[in-house]
C-alpha cells in the first residue's frame, strides 16, 4: 500500500526533470542560472534526509504491521537519548549547510547588486557600462524607458546579450511583480517606490516576461516580449525605435496609463527626460505635487 | 427598477439596489436556484418533522463543548463543499483556456472565485474543523466537565457562523473581493476596488475573527486552569499540548489581523492613508502586518494536527509515544519561531540581502523541530504492533506527503530560489502539499479516530478506504503537475494561457481535482453508510481503539457532564496507566452535578452582528447604528442573567451511569 504511494510521489518528479521546456531549470541568463544551481543543490541537500525518512516510514510501517508476529514488540520503549541526539542533530547539520549556502547565495544574488561577471569565467570589463532600463508596471501592460537612448516601448524589452542590464522598477497604480524567468527572477513593482533588478542575458532569442503578482482584471494578459539581441542587432533595434513617430510625453503617458488589456507592442521615438522621475513621484498630471517634494516640505515645516 | 434614484432610497438602502443581484451571470443564477431548492427542502423537512424546537433547545443554544465542537465540524464540512466547488471551477477554467479561448469564466467571476476559495478554505473550513476538534477533545482529554467559559464558547461558534453567512451572501447579493485571499492594497483600496467585494471580505473576517479570538482565550483558560488533579503540564496528552500552543498563537496574532483590517477599513470608509500610495500611506506596511498574522496562522492549523498524529501513532502502534518531552519542546520551539519568519512571504519586495537571509534561515530552523517530530512518529512505530485502521492509514499518507511539502517549503525559504519560484504554481503546489497533506489528512485521521467517541459508533471502513485512496491519489495527481508548471515559470491566478505545451499539465491537474471530488463524495457516503449501519458499528465500551488518553475512559458518546467523578491522574497516558493498574470504575456514590445552562444570547448577538456587517458593507448607516446599539444592549442585558447554572438531578446521573454499568457488564 505504502510502496505504491511512494512510487506515485516519485513519478511526477521524474516527469518534472524530463520537461525540457522548463525555463526555470534551463534559463539563458547567468543570474537565473545561478539561482537554478542554488535551487538544485538545496534540493539535493534536503533529499539526503528526506529519502531516508520516507524509506524508513515505509519500512517500519511494513515491518511492524500487526500481522507480523516475528517483529519485536516493546510497548513501553519510548525514550533513547542517543536516538534523540541523532533526531535533532541530523536536521541541524543539514540546516547549517543550507544556511551557509543561503547566506552566501542571497548576498551574491541580491537583485540590487551590480554584476561582477557576464558568465562563468567571464569577469566584467572595467569600462563595460550597464544597459539601464526604467520599467513601469501599468494597468495592464509594461512600459520600458531607455534613458541612455531616449526611447521607450510598451510590452517589448529588447536587450543586447552579454551586457549587464540594470532595471529600475516602479508601478502606476497597484502592485505587480516584474518576472523575467530567462533573466534573473523577479522583484515587486510598487507605485511611488523604486526597486531594482540586475541581470544579464547570455543567449540570443525571444522569450517572455510577465507580472507575477495578481493586479486585477487584465492581469492574465500582462506579459511582454523579451528580445535578446546581438550587439549590432540591438543598435539597429534602437535606431528603428528612434524612428518611431510616437513621442512619450506627460500627456501621452496619462492616456497610456488608463487601464487597457492586451496592448500591442509600441515604440516611442522620443521620451520626456523628466517623465520617469515624475511617475516615481506620482506627479505626472499637471498641478500635482511630487511625493518627494511633499516630504521635503513637511520636513521644513516640522516643529523643531 | 433601480432603488437609488432618490436620495431617500440611498438613505434607506445605502448602496444596495436591484443591480446588486447577479442576474446576468447564468452560473450564479443556477447556483442560487440549487441552493434555494435544497435550502427550502431542508427548511421544509425541519418544519415537517418538528425539529426546530429540538435544534434550538439541544443544539443552537447549547453550551456543551461537545455539541459546539460537532457544530463547528459540520460547518467546516459544509464550507468544504463550497470551497471545493470554487476549486473545481478554477481547475476546469485553467484546463480549457488555451489557444485563444478564454474559458468559460469572465475575469470578474474568476477573480472572485480564487479569492473566495482561499478565504473559505482557510477561515471557514480549516479553522472551524480545527477549532471544533479542539473544542470537542480538550476538556475530555484533561478530565474537565466543560470549557472555562461555556457561554463564550457558544458565542464564538455563532460569530464564526455569522462570518460564513456574510461570505455566502456575497454570492447572491453583490460580489466578493477580487484581490486574492490576503487583499493586498493598493488593489484592495477604495480606488482600485470601489465595490462591495472587499467590504464583504473585511466584515466576514472581522466578525468571524471575534469568535476565533474568544475561543482562543477560552481554550487557553481551560487548559491552564481546568486540568484534572495530577495532570501536570508534562503529563498532558500531546494533542492538548499542541492545542495549547495553537491557542497561544491565536491569542497573540488574531488581534494583529483585526488591527490591520481596521486600518484598511478606515482607508476605505473614512479616507485615511495608512495603505494608500500617496499622502504618506504605504502598502508595504499592510503586507508586513497581514503576514505577521498570516504565518503563525498556518501553525495554528498544523500544530493541533501534529497532536492528532501523535495520539493516533501511539494508539495504533500499541506503544507509548516516542520522545514525549522532545515532542513538547519541538511544539514550543515551533510556536516561538512562528513569529519571526513572516518576511519569507515577500523576499521579492526589495529588502536587503541580510534581512532576506535572516528570515530565510529562521524559516529553515523551523524544519529542525518539525523534522524531530517526524522522527518521533517514526520511532513510535518502531517496535510497535501497527494496526492499519483508517486513522493510521491517514497518518502514513501524511508522513510520506508532508515531508515533500516540507522540502519544497525550505526550498522556497532560500531567497534566490524564491526569486524564481515566488507566486508561481510551485508555491501553490507547496502550500496545498502541506495544508492538504498535513492539515486535511490529519483532520481525516482525527475524524475517523474520534467519531466513535462523539457518536457511539465507528465510521464504516470500506467507504473510508475508498475516500482515503481517492483523496491521496487525487492529491498527487492534482498537485504534482503544479510543481512542474511552477518550474516551467507559470505564475498563479492566471485565467488563460498562450503556450499550448502547458495544457496537458492543467488537464492532469483537473483530473486530480475530479479524483478528490470522488474522495469527498466517498467521505459523505461513509458517514451516511455508518449511520445506516450504526447498530453493527456500535461501541459500547467507550474505548474502541484501546486508547491511552482520558477521553476513552468515559462512555461513547460521553454524558453531558463528561465524567461522573473527576479522574485523578498519576502518569502521562492517564487512561492507559489506569487500565494497567486495573482501575475499577465507581458504580455508586454519585452526586448531583452543577452544569451551565443553555442560552440563546450567542445566537442573538451573532445574528445582530451579521446584520451590522451587512449594513456596513452596503453603507446602510441607520441599520448599522441600530444593530450596533442592539448588540451592546443585548450584551449588557445578558450580563444581568444570573440564572446560568443548574444541578443535573441525581436520579438522572444515576440512570446514566447505571446504563453504562449495564452495557459494560453485557460486554464482559
Amino acid at each position: 500500500m505504502s510502496t505504491r504511494l511512494r512510487l506515485l510521489a516519485i513519478l511526477p518528479l521524474c516527469a518534472a526533470l524530463a520537461a525540457c521546456n522548463s525555463v526555470v531549470l534551463h534559463p539563458s541568463g547567468d543570474i537565473a542560472a545561478q539561482q537554478r544551481d542554488l535551487l538544485v543543490s538545496s534540493t539535493a541537500l534536503m533529499l539526503l534526509i528526506i529519502v531516508p525518512v520516507m524509506a524508513l516510514t515505509v519500512l517500519f510501517a511494513w515491518r511492524y504491521r500487526q500481522a507480523n508476529r516475528n517483529a519485536r514488540y516493546e510497548p513501553d520503549w519510548h525514550h533513547s537519548m542517543r536516538l534523540e541526539l541523532v533526531i535533532w542533530s541530523a536536521p541541524l547539520l543539514i540546516i547549517i549547510c543550507l544556511g551557509a549556502l543561503t547566506w552566501i547565495g542571497t548576498h551574491l544574488l541580491d537583485p540590487y547588486r551590480p554584476l561582477d561577471r557576464i558568465a562563468p569565467g567571464k569577469p566584467l570589463q572595467k569600462d563595460a557600462a550597464a544597459l539601464e532600463v526604467n520599467v513601469v508596471a501599468l494597468d495592464w501592460k509594461w512600459l520600458f524607458i531607455y534613458p541612455q537612448y531616449g526611447v521607450a516601448t510598451v510590452n517589448e524589452l529588447a536587450v543586447p546579450v552579454d551586457q549587464p542590464i540594470s532595471l529600475h522598477i516602479t508601478a502606476s497604480s497597484v502592485m505587480n511583480s516584474l518576472y523575467i524567468p530567462e533573466l534573473a527572477g523577479q522583484v515587486y513593482a510598487m507605485p511611488g517606490m523604486e526597486t531594482q533588478l540586475h541581470g544579464v542575458l547570455n543567449r540570443i532569442g525571444t522569450s517572455q516576461g510577465f507580472s507575477a503578482n495578481y493586479s486585477g482584471a487584465g492581469f492574465s494578459g500582462m506579459h511582454f516580449t523579451l528580445r535578446g539581441l546581438a550587439s549590432a542587432d540591438f543598435d539597429r533595434w534602437v535606431a528603428s525605435a528612434r524612428s518611431a513617430n510616437d513621442r512619450l510625453t506627460r500627456d501621452t503617458y496619462v492616456a497610456l496609463e488608463r487601464p487597457s488589456q492586451k496592448e500591442p507592442i509600441r515604440h516611442y521615438g522620443t521620451v520626456d527626460a523628466q517623465l520617469y522621475a515624475a511617475i516615481l513621484g506620482m506627479c505626472v498630471r499637471p498641478g500635482t505635487t511630487c511625493a518627494n517634494h511633499m516630504m521635503m516640505a513637511h520636513a521644513q515645516h516640522a516643529p523643531q | 427598477m433601480p432603488l437609488h434614484d432618490s436620495s431617500l432610497a440611498t438613505v434607506i438602502f445605502g448602496r444596495l439596489s436591484w443591480d446588486a443581484l447577479p442576474l446576468h451571470e447564468p452560473i450564479l443564477v443556477a447556483t442560487f436556484a440549487v441552493v434555494a431548492l435544497v435550502g427550502s427542502a431542508v427548511l421544509f423537512a425541519l418544519t415537517r418533522y418538528r425539529l426546530w424546537g429540538y435544534l434550538w433547545r439541544e443544539w443552537f443554544t447549547s453550551i456543551d463543548h461537545k455539541r459546539i465542537g460537532i457544530m463547528y465540524m459540520m460547518l467546516g464540512v459544509i464550507m468544504l463543499l463550497r470551497g471545493f466547488a470554487d476549486a473545481i471551477m478554477m481547475r476546469v477554467q485553467q484546463a480549457m483556456a488555451f489557444g485563444g479561448s478564454e474559458g468559460y469564466l469572465t475575469a470578474h467571476h474568476y477573480d472572485q472565485i480564487f479569492t473566495a476559495h482561499g478565504v473559505i478554505m482557510i477561515f471557514f473550513v480549516a479553522m472551524p474543523l480545527i477549532v471544533g476538534l479542539m473544542n470537542y477533545l480538550v476538556p475530555l482529554q484533561i478530565g474537565a466537565r466543560d470549557v472555562a467559559f461555556p457561554f463564550l464558547n457558544n458565542f464564538s461558534f455563532w460569530m464564526t457562523t455569522a462570518g460564513v453567512v456574510l461570505i455566502m451572501l456575497s454570492l447572491f447579493v453583490g460580489e466578493f473581493a477580487r484581490t486574492g485571499w490576503l487583499a493586498y492594497p493598493p488593489l484592495s483600496g477604495i480606488e482600485a476596488s470601489p465595490d462591495v467585494g472587499v467590504d464583504y471580505y473585511i466584515w466576514a473576517l472581522q466578525i468571524a475573527g471575534v469568535g476565533t479570538l474568544l475561543s482562543g482565550v477560552n481554550m487557553l483558560a481551560t487548559i491552564i486552569k481546568m486540568r484534572a488533579p495530577g495532570m501536570t503540564l508534562m503529563r498532558m496528552p500531546v494533542f492538548t499540548w499542541t492545542s495549547l500552543c495553537s491557542n497561544v498563537l491565536i491569542v497573540a496574532t488574531f488581534p494583529v489581523l483585526t488591527a490591520v483590517l481596521v486600518l484598511l477599513s478606515l482607508d476605505r470608509y473614512v479616507g485615511t492613508h495608512f495603505f494608500t500610495n500617496d499622502l504618506g500611506g504605504n502598502p508595504m506596511m499592510y503586507v508586513n502586518l497581514i503576514w505577521i498574522w498570516g504565518h503563525p496562522e498556518v501553525y495554528i492549523l498544523v500544530l493541533p494536527v501534529f497532536g492528532i498524529f501523535s495520539e493516533v501513532a501511539a494508539t495504533f502502534s500499541g506503544k507509548k509515544l516516542f520522545g514525549y518531552s522532545s515532542m513538547v519542546y519541538a511544539t514550543v520551539v515551533i510556536t516561538i519561531l512562528a513569529y519571526i519568519v513572516w518576511l519569507h512571504h515577500f523576499f521579492t519586495m526589495g529588502s536587503g540581502a541580510s534581512v532576506n537571509s535572516f528570515f530565510g534561515i529562521a524559516t529553515m530552523i523551523i524544519s529542525i523541530p518539525t523534522g524531530a517530530k517526524i522522527f518521533n512518529w517514526l520511532f513510535t512505530m518502531y517496535r510497535g504492533r501497527i494496526r492499519f485502521e483508517l486513522p493510521m492509514m491517514w497518518t502514513i499518507a501524511f508522513m510520506l506527503t508532508f515531508v515533500i511539502g516540507g522540502m519544497t517549503g525550505v526550498l522556497l525559504a532560500v531567497p534566490p530560489a524564491d526569486f524564481v519560484l515566488h507566486n508561481s504554481l510551485f508555491l501553490v503546489a507547496h502550500f496545498h502539499n502541506v495544508i492538504i497533506g498535513g492539515v486535511l489528512f490529519g483532520l481525516f485521521a482525527g475524524i475517523n479516530y474520534w467519531f466513535p467517541k462523539a457518536f457511539g459508533f465507528r465510521l464504516e471502513r470500506f467507504w473510508g478506504k475508498v475516500s482515503y485512496w481517492f483523496w491521496v491519489v487525487g492529491f498527487y495527481v492534482a498537485f504534482m503537475p503544479l510543481y512542474v508548471l511552477g518550474l516551467m515559470g507559470v505564475t498563479r491566478r492566471l485565467r488563460y494561457f498562450d503556450d499550448p505545451s502547458l495544457q496537458i499539465w492543467f488537464v492532469i491537474a483537473a483530473f486530480g481535482a475530479l479524483l478528490i471530488l470522488c474522495g469527498i463524495a466517498a467521505f459523505l457516503v461513509q458517514i451516511y453508510v455508518s449511520i445506516r449501519k450504526r447498530h453493527e458499528l456500535r461501541d459500547t465500551t467507550g474505548d474502541p481503539w484501546d486508547g491511552r488518553t482520558l477521553e476513552w475512559s468515559t462512555s461513547s458518546p460521553p454524558p453531558v457532564y463528561n465524567f461522573a467523578f473527576t479522574p485523578i491522574v498519576h502518569d502521562g497516558d492517564a487512561w492507559w496507566d489506569m487500565k494497567q493498574r486495573g482501575h475499577q470504575r465507581p458504580t455508586t456514590g454519585f452526586k448531583a452535578i452543577l452544569m451551565p445552562r443553555n442560552t440563546g444570547a450567542g445566537v442573538v448577538l451573532a445574528g445582530l452582528s451579521t446584520v451590522f456587517g451587512f449594513a456596513m458593507i452596503w453603507h446602510i448607516w441607520w441599520l448599522a447604528i441600530a444593530s450596533f446599539a442592539l448588540i451592546v444592549a443585548s450584551a449588557i442585558y445578558h450580563t444581568f442573567n444570573y440564572d446560568r447554572e443548574f444541578h443535573l438531578p441525581l436520579p438522572e446521573v444515576v440512570r446514566n451511569e447505571d446504563e453504562r454499568t449495564r452495557l459494560l457488564a453485557v460486554r464482559s
